[in-house]
């Protein structure tokens, strides 16, 4: 197989853009990547497009409209879904379509509308991807309601307390506000998180991401040809993915997203890292209790030893493997499809040292962890500059 | 064939068991391995031949929530339970938890299943807490 290089990044300010649609917020973001990496629109030899939902679209084949008004027809679209984890499963898509030899410079953008619809629609919405015959229809589940019994069974096993899940979601917001692409650029305290509505017991509203519209975009072209668009390509060199079974109820425990364990060790096999090599990471913090799951996930600290290396400052800029210096989920925002992409350009201004004042000084191994329903689809990716 | 059935499938009988207040799963006579809700075909060996068992419907609460802001479909519900049972056979299921105040919920609790109506219509087994004798 080829290397593969990102070349250019693009993205749209995430949040309530009632300014733009779907088509738009995706041209934002497309257009960002052609000129960051200096291409012609003529180079570009196929799009992956990353849309999660159709109902929130309003749209069915919600692609179509994106190739069509990015520039893109005749060529070769691809749309591709894997819930939240969207993004993460165009940008291994991407990766295939390139390393094959197939094409040389593809687009891969990930974008979604979430705000057309009211909060009650959006969450109904979002509860089909739970399972609909056993779990969702019959008895209304939701995502904040899933995670919060892996959060109140992480407690239970190992201690964790919600002060401990409340710092996450502080030290996200206190990094969005380096990020001028964040839904929410402000600083909170621990007694805001403690304080706010309850949505599902234990989380609360500042425990959950926000419902945000935006979309990211990345271009991908082969070894050689980065070599030639750019002088700073940023190689993905490692690929994980895996998945779990639909019926949350049907997972051994509720303390671990497993899928999660498989793909972080499936991409650092493949990128020949080890955990101690990694100098930042995206991880899917939809929910607090996920970041604090996917630093054990992930092999950044020991099973159960979440909630203490939050406390210890580990996953700051300083500690030991900084995550989510752009906000995360929980500050950035998460609009599904874009998520996973997010997370790519991120990493790559990162490796690159374009981080600004969110820069962690000398990166050059970085981790995106990007989880589709609750692990029913994982995509991990390894970059190196 | 799937009258009464919320959704069509070859083990619409399990929604006919319901109303007869039965929890019925499925078991693979190839492999053993045992389905509740019920498969009509083994995920693990790929055999279609699968015989049904009854189950008690007792057992124990493993994983619980309380649900504040719901889909749109369950806004007259909230605040409700779910909770995640592990049958005493050894299935595990996800339901709501009854007869009990929302916060009443607690890890460990024996439950056994009733059989009661959802919002969309059909009878589905939830839970409520078994009075000790």
């Amino acid at each position: 197989m080829r290397k593969v290089a990102i070349v250019g990044v693009g993205h749209t300010k995430f949040g309530k853009r009632s300014d733009a649609s779907l088509r738009e917020l995706a041209f934002e973001a497309v257009k960002g990547a052609i000129e960051d990496a200096q291409l012609s629109l003529n180079e570009v030899e196929a799009s992956i497009v990353g849309i999660a939902s159709d109902e929130l679209a309003g749209q069915l084949l919600p692609a179509a409209p994106v190739a069509d008004y990015v520039g893109m027809n005749p060529k070769p679209n691809i749309r591709v879904e894997a819930a939240c984890a969207t993004g993460g499963a165009a940008l291994q898509t991407g990766w295939m379509a390139v390393a094959s030899g197939l094409y040389d410079v593809v687009l891969v953008c990930g974008v979604e509308k979430m705000t057309e619809v009211s909060t009650a629609r959006a969450i109904e919405i979002m509860g089909m991807g739970g399972d609909v015959q056993w779990e969702f229809k019959p008895f209304g589940t939701t995502f904040p309601g899933y995670y919060a019994m892996y959060a109140d069974a992480h407690m239970r096993m190992y201690g964790t307390t919600e002060r401990q899940l409340a710092l996450v979601s502080v030290k996200n917001h206190r990094n969005a506000t380096k990020n001028p692409y964040a839904h929410f650029p402000k600083e909170i305290s621990v007694e805001d998180v403690l304080k706010s509505k309850p949505i599902a017991y234990p989380l609360k509203l500042y425990d959950c991401c926000p419902i945000s519209d935006g979309a990211a975009a990345v271009l991908l072209a082969s070894g050689e040809r980065a070599k030639r668009i750019t002088d700073t390509p940023v190689y993905i060199v490692g690929l994980g993915c895996a998945s779990d079974s639909m019926a949350v109820f049907d997972r051994p425990d509720f303390t671990s997203i497993r899928s999660a364990v498989i793909a972080s060790k499936q991409a650092y096999k493949m990128a020949k890292i080890k955990v101690g090599d990694i100098d930042l990471a995206e991880v899917h913090d939809c929910f607090s209790i996920a970041e604090i799951m996917a630093y054990e996930d992930l092999g950044f600290c020991e099973k159960g030893k979440g909630g203490k290396f939050i406390e210890e400052g580990q996953s700051e800029i300083g500690g030991k493997i900084p995550a989510n210096v752009d906000g995360g989920l929980l500050a950035k925002g998460h609009p599904l499809g874009a998520t996973g992409v997010s997370q790519a350009v991120e990493i790559t201004k990162q490796l690159r040292g374009e981080g600004g004042s969110r820069q962690v000084t000398g990166a050059e191994v970085a981790i995106s962890h990007n989880v589709g329903g609750t692990g029913h689809f994982v995509y991990v990716h390894v970059y190196r500059r | 064939m799937n009258e009464g059935s919320p959704f069509q499938t070859k083990v619409a009988w399990f929604f006919e068991e319901l109303k007869n207040k039965k929890l019925v799963g499925t078991r693979c006579k190839n492999c053993k391995a045992v389905y509740c809700p019920p498969r009509a075909d083994c995920s693990k060996c790929y055999s279609s031949d699968m015989e049904r068992f009854q189950l008690s419907g007792k057992g124990v609460v493993l994983a619980y929530t309380v649900v504040y802001v719901p889909p749109e479909s369950f806004s007259h519900l909230a605040p409700y339970t779910p909770i995640i049972a592990k049958l005493d056979e050894g299935p595990k299921l996800l339901s709501h938890l009854v007869g009990v105040k929302p916060d009443d919920a607690k890890v460990g609790m024996r439950v056994e299943a009733v059989f009661e109506p959802t919002p969309n219509g059909p009878i589905y087994y939830k839970f409520k807490p078994l009075k000790r004798n």
